[in-house]
């Protein structure tokens, strides 16, 4: 099974997730029983106003973070309860990320770091898979380089590439564009995409740039950690128009403290 | 700004405390050896002042040397006619005839063995002078007859002996042989005990020591030779009267044949001798203080570039908002001013405690010994903050100048400062290395005009410097090399890269470790090969088949009644018997080791040697043989006279009347049996005997055995037992030493651990990514742990290299001392190779387990 373009099944759940930080006063819920079905071969971008809870629904799905209630699956398999050990295997073999600063190893060349999952697990690359990825990333000449040596966008797409080295069931790309000029984002989406369309690949996206958020199949608006509304075949102005739509009664919870948020150079 | 440095300094506690440990350790020993010195020293005070509280002015005679004053086994009689001569100054009320001298050894009915006090502590023998102030008897009364004895407490209790018990007692030899002696071969007499006698405040004894007190008759025949004579004159003064006053009355009487000194000046004479050769002791404590404090140094300076590497944003917006470079600079050394501080002060109360515990210990060994209270000399104080300040600043020196030349546009950048090149460090390293290298030549060749020992120390310290900063150059194949031996897997792969990744941070790290393993592969080469070069000598130069010896504790060696070797000649399987007896004597040179045997030509053949000149047979008195480096270094010839101040006799000289081959048995002046009845000991100390062809080895030896039970601390051993016996010293020493760089290691181990903490620390992020993508918690300690162990062999391997080179070179200077062969001692080589692993996995398991609970989710968004 090469690629499946026809999006049956589903790559990733989440059922009626809660996720509830600190207790008593300081108490903050971040997502409150939050259902959703990730498409097999689907671009999903999560979408929703800072504090609305879409990194962590992200984590959560990732199995980066446990949930309070409710349950996630990846691939069938269920993901609340699993040990830590258990959840690194998962993530390992069936997860990809791609994180909005590259975190690449400095260390290790490009190819090093793609085939980095399949090193840790201790898996022999497709020759061939490795051959098609390289070529849409369209970095074959860099190989050798170093991340230091390579471009800001240069360095994602290694990063893109190394979350599909092992034809994960999900890639998870939390704001991928974020630190990136327009030119780069626009050549990284254009890959994930790529990489959906030719690959059959799965992958969710967190981003709050309605550009970006064009480029998916599917977008799923998140308001103070439910989800709220969701648009298929989105275009930017139809993103616009309906976070606008969104935007009225401003739920503000800036405690949630997602990380990537306001990440930049200081 | 002072504010801000006092935050980053509790923002980086534990990374801190790691750093300054080192720093802790080394002003630990600095204070340790002050207030153990003090402690001991005040407590001989104590102890002497009790031992001379029932003398005011004490006469003995004029020791032939100074060293001659403290030496409690060999006095020269001072004549009871004194006494008279004493008559008529006034003062006195007391005067009291004393005989008290080292060298009657009492053997414990219990075990045959000679009962002692402990190493170094005197057996006295004495005449019993009745009760006073201080001794008290307990049990019995004083001896009335030659044939009992009153003994201490202590000697009672160690001995099991009561009011009416029979003792054996090994007399020395007094030059004048006893014809009522029980055998002909033995020094043991037999005396019936007739008082128990204690010191005041209920002491067994004052130092530990036995004591047996005979009759003054007894006591004058058998430990002095001679009648009518004393060791020395107890005075004590009348009412009213002041002992110097006495004292420089007796002095005006009695001219400078004698020494007159008050009970006061002699106690402090004696506590000052003991408090000498305690200096030893203060020496070592001190030496490995400078070896920690020498390795503290590299892990400081590791901490303090990596903190500052870290902190580079932060101190570049203190530039950018104003702050001029000598404030950053001064910054940076403030924080290393206050851990200096704090690390000194937590070192200098380890020490007084590690002091305190050592002063403890060491009086334990001394029976009876009461150790004064703890006192913290000011000298201890002042050290302490005088070394672990001054060398905080030091290690942070260059990471303070570093930090003060960060721009202030750093601040706005991204990416890290590239690291220069190394040309100039390891130009510099090279330099430093040649010029520690020559400064050690010098030292070891005898070049350094007087202080050669300086000059070794100080080029081994410097050589040290210059390989440390030549690590990082080799630092990248090396680690790279090491590495791929463990990184047969991912973990391994990455721990590997993250070692080459700072080649100067992994080689400071690294040359902590080495300095501490250079030194032990540096002594363990020159032991080994002085085990070699020992057992190759002996083997081809020792023609004899049995010796007979026992191995020196104390001041008197162990000896033997001389008629054994007369018995020993007469067996029919004994082809020659050498006796041998050694002293040391003053000399043109001041001392000088002199030797004597009873069959010269016997020795000369055992010893593998012979004679090129002159006569090689039978010395008359006042005949010498010398050996031939002696006859050229001294320009000696047949007929030509040598003075020597033999221990027991004034200066006089002797006429050479032969010259043999030198070697490591045989060397110096040998000298009549006649002559040696002036050594310290009498008795001969050993015994070379040849068998014949197909002679019983074993049977002689029981033979001989069964003529020492007598001397319980001389025992025969054949050939391949005195090889082992010459070696197995040496390898306790070894062992001994060993432990004690051990600590370098230990230190040099914390070094890696913060190193491994700062550096995980730095990468928290990439280890969140790793996590991420599936790196398990196993696989994560797995990485670090190679980087870690790869450090760690990188140190020990260049240590290993160094410290072979630098034993080599001592070996090689040492030639003429007997180092023929360069031994190196591969098996312990291995050892501490195999060490330097298991510390590189210790030192990762508490960076590791950091690294691998490390949340995932916080560590990706770390800054």
């Amino acid at each position: 099974m090469t690629a499946t373009t026809t999006a049956n099944g589903v790559a990733a759940r989440a059922v009626d997730v809660w996720k509830v930080y600190g207790s008593g006063e300081a108490q903050v819920i971040a997502l409150r029983g939050v259902n959703i079905e990730l498409e097999r071969g689907r671009f999903t971008a999560i979408m929703g106003p800072s504090g609305s809870g879409k990194s962590t629904l992200m984590h959560c799905l990732a199995g980066l973070d446990s949930v309070t209630r409710g349950t996630v699956e990846i691939g069938g398999t269920v993901l609340t309860g699993l040990s830590d050990k258990a959840l690194t295997t998962l993530r390992r073999d069936k997860v990809g990320f791609v994180f909005q600063q590259f975190n690449l190893l400095p260390t290790l060349n490009a190819k090093e770091n793609i085939l980095l999952p399949l090193s840790i697990a201790g898996v022999k690359p497709d020759p061939t898979w490795f051959e098609r990825v390289i070529e849409s990333i369209g970095l074959s000449d860099r190989l050798g380089h170093r991340p230091s040596q390579l471009s800001g966008g240069q360095q994602q797409r290694v990063a893109c590439a190394r979350a599909l080295a092992s034809r994960p069931e999900v890639v998870f790309a939390d704001e991928p564009t974020g630190n990136l000029d327009s030119r780069s984002g626009a050549e990284v989406l254009g890959f994930l995409r790529t990489s959906v369309r030719e690959f059959g690949q799965t992958i969710v996206m967190v981003t709050h740039d309605p550009n970006a958020a064009a480029y998916a199949d599917r977008v799923v608006f998140l308001a103070d950690g439910q989800i709220v509304d969701e648009l298929r075949e989105p275009t930017a102005g139809s993103v616009l128009d309906k976070l606008k739509s969104l935007d009225t009664p401003e739920v503000c919870a800036d405690v949630l403290g997602e990380g990537t948020a306001s990440g930049g150079v200081a | 700004m002072f504010r801000a440095t006092i935050r980053s300094l509790l923002n980086r506690k534990l990374r801190l405390i790691l750093s300054t440990l080192a720093v802790v350790l080394g002003v630990m020993f600095v204070s340790g050896a002050f207030v153990l010195t003090d402690t001991i020293g005040r407590s001989f005070d104590a102890l002497f002042t009790t031992a001379y509280s029932t003398v005011d002015v004490q006469i003995i005679r004029t020791p032939r040397s100074e060293a001659g004053v403290q030496d409690a086994s060999v006095a020269e009689p001072v004549p009871a006619s004194l006494i008279d001569d004493l008559e008529p100054v006034t003062g006195i009320r007391k005067i009291t005839g004393t005989i008290i001298l080292d060298g009657a050894r009492v053997i414990s009915p219990n075990t045959g063995k000679i009962i002692s006090g402990g190493m170094g502590v005197p057996n006295f023998g004495g005449n019993w002078t009745g009760e006073d102030d201080l001794v008290k008897l307990r049990q019995g009364r004083g001896p009335s007859e030659d044939t009992e004895v009153v003994i201490n407490a202590s000697l009672a209790k160690a001995g099991t002996f009561s009011v009416g018990s029979q003792i054996e007692i090994l007399l020395p030899a007094t030059g004048t042989d006893d014809p009522t002696g029980e055998t002909t071969q033995s020094r043991r007499r037999t005396f019936t005990v007739c008082g128990i006698f204690g010191y005041a405040g209920g002491r067994d004894s004052v130092t530990g020591e036995t004591y047996v007190a005979f009759t003054t008759p007894a006591a004058q025949r058998l430990m002095l030779g001679t009648t009518d004579a004393f060791s020395e004159i107890d005075i004590l003064v009348a009412d009213g009267s002041s002992p110097t006053a006495v004292r420089d009355a007796i002095r005006d009487r009695i001219g400078p044949d004698y020494r007159v000194n008050t009970g006061k000046d002699a106690a402090k004479e004696q506590s000052d001798f003991l408090k000498d050769q305690l200096k030893f002791f203060n020496y070592i404590l001190l030496g490995f203080a400078t070896i920690a404090l020498f390795v503290g140094i590299f892990i400081i300076l590791n901490t303090f570039s990596i903190i500052v590497a870290q902190r580079m944003r932060e101190l570049a917006l203190m530039r950018a908002i104003g702050a001029s470079r000598r404030q950053v600079l001064v910054a940076v050394l403030l924080e290393a001013g206050i851990l200096g501080l704090i690390a000194s002060g937590i070192g200098l109360l380890c020490g007084i405690g590690v002091g305190a515990g050592l002063a403890a210990a060491a009086v334990t060994f001394i029976e009876g010994m009461e150790l004064a209270g703890l006192g913290v000399p000011l000298t201890a104080v002042i050290a302490s903050f005088g070394v672990g300040i001054p060398v905080t600043l030091i290690a942070a020196l260059i990471p303070a100048v570093k930090a003060s030349r960060i721009a202030p546009i750093a601040a706005l950048q991204e990416s890290t400062i590239p690291d220069k090149p190394l040309t100039r460090l390891t130009i510099g390293g090279i330099v430093v290395t040649l010029a520690g290298n020559v400064a050690l030549a010098l030292g070891l060749t005898d070049h350094a005009g007087g202080h050669e020992l300086l000059a070794a120390f100080a080029g081994i310290l410097t050589t040290f410097v210059g390989i440390a900063l030549l690590t990082p150059i080799i630092a990248r194949p090396a680690v790279s090399a090491l590495g791929r031996l463990l990184a047969w897997s991912t973990p391994g792969e990455l721990g590997r890269r993250n070692t080459a990744r700072n080649p100067r941070r992994t080689a400071i790290t690294a040359a902590a470790l080495m300095v501490g393993v250079a030194l032990v592969t540096a002594i363990s080469t020159l032991f080994s090969s002085a085990t070699v070069s020992t057992r190759t000598m002996l083997d081809e130069t020792l023609h004899a088949d049995l010796l007979v010896y026992g191995i020196q504790t104390g001041q008197n060696p162990p000896t033997f009644h001389p008629n054994l070797l007369v018995t020993t000649r007469q067996q029919a399987d004994v082809e020659a018997v050498a006796g041998y007896w050694y002293d040391v004597a003053r000399s043109d040179d001041g001392q000088t080791m002199v030797s004597a045997t009873d069959d010269l030509a016997a020795f000369i053949a055992i010893s593998g040697s012979k004679t090129t000149q002159g006569r090689g047979t039978r010395l008359a008195p006042g005949e010498i043989v010398i050996d031939s480096r002696m006859a050229k270094e001294h320009h000696l010839t047949l007929g030509s006279t040598v003075r020597y101040g033999l221990t027991r006799a004034d200066d006089r000289d002797f006429t050479v009347i032969g010259i043999y081959q030198r070697n490591e048995i045989i060397w110096g002046p040998v000298l009549s049996i006649e002559d040696a009845q002036d050594f310290r000991a009498r008795d001969p100390q050993l015994a070379f005997i040849n068998l014949r062809d197909g002679a019983n080895v074993e049977a002689m030896k029981a033979m001989i055995d069964g003529m020492l039970v007598d001397s319980p601390d001389i025992s025969v051993v054949d050939r391949s037992g005195y090889l082992e016996q010459q070696t197995s010293m040496l390898n306790m020493l070894l062992g001994f030493i060993q432990v004690l760089l051990a600590l370098a290691m230990v230190i040099a181990v914390l070094g890696v651990i913060n190193t491994l903490i700062l550096s995980i620390f730095e990468r928290t992020r990439e280890l969140g990514l790793l996590r991420a993508v599936g790196l398990s918690r196993a696989q994560t300690t797995r990485m670090i742990t190679v980087e870690a162990v790869v450090i760690s062999l990188f140190g020990a391997l260049l240590g290993i290299v160094v410290g072979a080179g630098l034993g080599a070179a001592v070996v090689q200077a040492l030639r003429d001392e007997g180092y023929t062969t360069i031994a190196f001692p591969y098996g312990l080589m291995a050892i501490y190779l195999a060490l330097a692993a298991l510390v590189g996995v210790i030192a990762a398991v508490f960076p590791a387990a950091r690294a691998s609970r490390l949340n995932v989710l916080t560590a990706i968004a770390h800054e």
